[in-house]
């Protein structure tokens, strides 16, 4: 059987002097789209920042396909296959759309990603604006810019930080399509997400996190069983 | 003689000022572009390049005179020793500092210049040392309105040369865009698999390298000295302010044409051409203080 795509013992985490994950365990296998649910400041965003080594130090254990990643330099974790897509985004102003869309390099370690004409196929809209400025995109535009970048390099594990954050509905929609065909064409997917109503039909399992631990774990198939102290955690 | 004594001004003289201005104007953009490199990915103040500048001139005059390396040699030996010194700099120094202010990067960097400037000193004395144009460069083409020396001409070529490929490569390549987003979010960049920390040593050794080929260009024209970085230095600051610290090609275009304006100024009122420089820097932070080219922040 196939290692975990991630699996994190007794993670914890610093931003300088501050300790701010106190012993995260998670674990996720390939093909699954999981979502990590929780209050602001729970500990989420760092969870996945912790997970690339860009929080400050870090302790505990993060397999990633089967290799120990804890002591490793960012560069380094990226190679075992991790496609990051961080909330705002993180697109480059002084890169153009398809500088943007080129600039993540394939990675040693991992598969076959995804050709430019695939990409531009799934995302119509990059093809078209492709040498304006990356930051002269619509929001949704370079939402799509964003995850499209990290489909080409091979990774098949995809931590994604707010995607659906501030976008339009119809391109909320456009995005939950989007992770169906992600999960479809076999990729993992660890999403942080603030907007319930667009994470819940899409993932398999479900994370709840507060004070920088994992306090609830449960399968898409709990959740209706779960809302009473999901409304309790995260006041949704 | 009049302040401004321009219509009967000798052509000729106006263009060999204008001439000399291009060639340090070629000075000022090779270094500015230097700067502009290493600041924009290390966010450090490089307060020592005058004194690396200084060291391709010095190296090039030892390379001569110990080792009867020639010019052309140098031209690339120079650079290359200059650039290791600068990837040895970074990997020992300036690597401890980038997370604490710019101020500290100046300061450290005002403290190698001191070091070098020191050492060569002692070595050296402050008298110039003389270096004789290349035999293949020496002369003069005679173009009918004036004479154009060989040498002069092939700084201004030359420097055109490595600026326009410098700016090539930042702003056409894939290894440009990496340089680029990492300067705007060097985090990011290195989450996608992108060895930033070496990327940051080998900038700043071509940073380096870059002002050490300036200074290799410089020993036929300016005298060679422990100090001919200082002077220089202060003037490039200048440009770099005025410029903008945005922009690749603002540096380079702002580095030729403040030397150019010097270059004229010379001409039409010899005494402000040392402070002309100052002039204009004031008159650009009054109306744009984030610099010509810079990026309002």
């Amino acid at each position: 059987m196939a290692p975990p795509a991630l699996d994190i013992k007794g993670l914890q985490a610093w931003y300088g002097e501050s300790h701010v994950l106190h012993g995260v365990d998670m674990v996720v296998q390939p093909g699954e789209v999981v979502t990590l649910l929780g209050r602001n400041g729970a500990g989420r965003t760092t969870t996945l920042r912790a997970i690339l080594g860009l929080t400050g130090a870090r302790k505990g254990s993060i397999k990633v396909n089967g290799a120990q990643t804890i002591d490793m330099a960012t560069h380094g974790i990226a190679h075992h296959g991790i496609g990051y897509c961080p909330e705002e985004r993180g697109i480059f102003a002084s890169l153009s759309c398809e500088e943007n869309l080129m600039l993540p390099p394939t990675l040693k370690g991992a598969g076959k990603g995804m050709s430019v004409d695939e990409i531009y196929e799934m995302f119509p809209n990059l093809a078209e604006r492709r040498h304006s400025q990356g930051t002269r995109l619509s929001g949704g535009e370079q939402q799509m810019l964003a995850v499209a970048r990290i489909l080409r390099t091979g990774a098949r594990l995809l931590l994604l930080d707010e995607i659906s954050e501030g976008l339009a509905p119809v391109i909320v929609q456009a995005l939950a399509r989007m992770i169906r065909v992600l999960k479809r064409k076999g990729y993992t997917v660890v999403m942080v997400e603030q907007n319930f109503r667009f994470a819940a039909p899409l993932a398999d399992r479900f994370y709840v996190m507060e004070n920088g631990r994992m306090v609830e774990a449960f399968g898409a198939a709990e959740l209706d069983a779960k809302m009473p102290v999901l409304n309790e955690l995260l006041g949704v | 003689m009049g302040l401004f004594n321009l219509p009967n001004l000798p052509l000729s003289a106006l263009l060999s000022q204008l001439l000399l201005g291009l060639v340090n104007g070629s000075f000022y953009a090779i270094l500015s572009l230097g700067l502009a490199v290493i600041f924009g990915l290390l966010n450090v103040i490089n307060f020592a390049h005058g004194a690396l500048f200084m060291m391709g001139a010095v190296l090039t005059w030892m390379g001569l005179t110990y080792f009867n390396i020639n010019y052309w040699a140098m031209l690339v030996l120079a650079p290359l020793a200059v650039g290791l010194f600068g990837v040895l700099t970074e990997r020992l120094l300036l690597r401890w500092i980038y997370k604490l202010d710019h101020l500290y990067g100046l300061l450290l960097t005002l403290g190698l210049t001191l070091l070098i400037e020191g050492a060569f000193r002692s070595a050296y004395g402050v008298s110039g040392l003389t270096y004789d144009t290349p035999d293949a460069l020496a002369g003069a083409t005679d173009l009918g309105f004036m004479f154009l020396p060989n040498y002069r001409a092939w700084v201004v070529a030359a420097s055109l040369g490595i600026c326009f490929a410098t700016w090539f490569v930042i702003e056409k390549t894939r290894l440009g865009a990496y340089l680029r987003a990492g300067t705007e979010n060097p985090r990011l960049v290195e989450a996608f698999g992108i060895n930033v920390p070496l990327m940051v040593t080998l900038t700043y050794g071509f940073g380096v390298a870059l002002a050490a080929f300036a200074g290799v260009l410089a020993a036929p024209v300016i005298q060679v000295s422990p100090l001919m970085g200082q002077n220089l230095i202060i003037v490039v600051f200048a440009i770099v302010v005025i410029g903008g610290m945005g922009s690749i090609m603002g540096a380079i275009l702002t580095g030729l044409g403040l030397g150019v304006i010097e270059g004229l100024t010379k001409v039409v009122y010899p005494e402000a051409s040392s402070t002309v420089v100052f002039v204009v820097m004031v008159i650009v932070l009054l109306i744009r203080p984030a610099g010509l080219f810079g990026k309002e922040k």
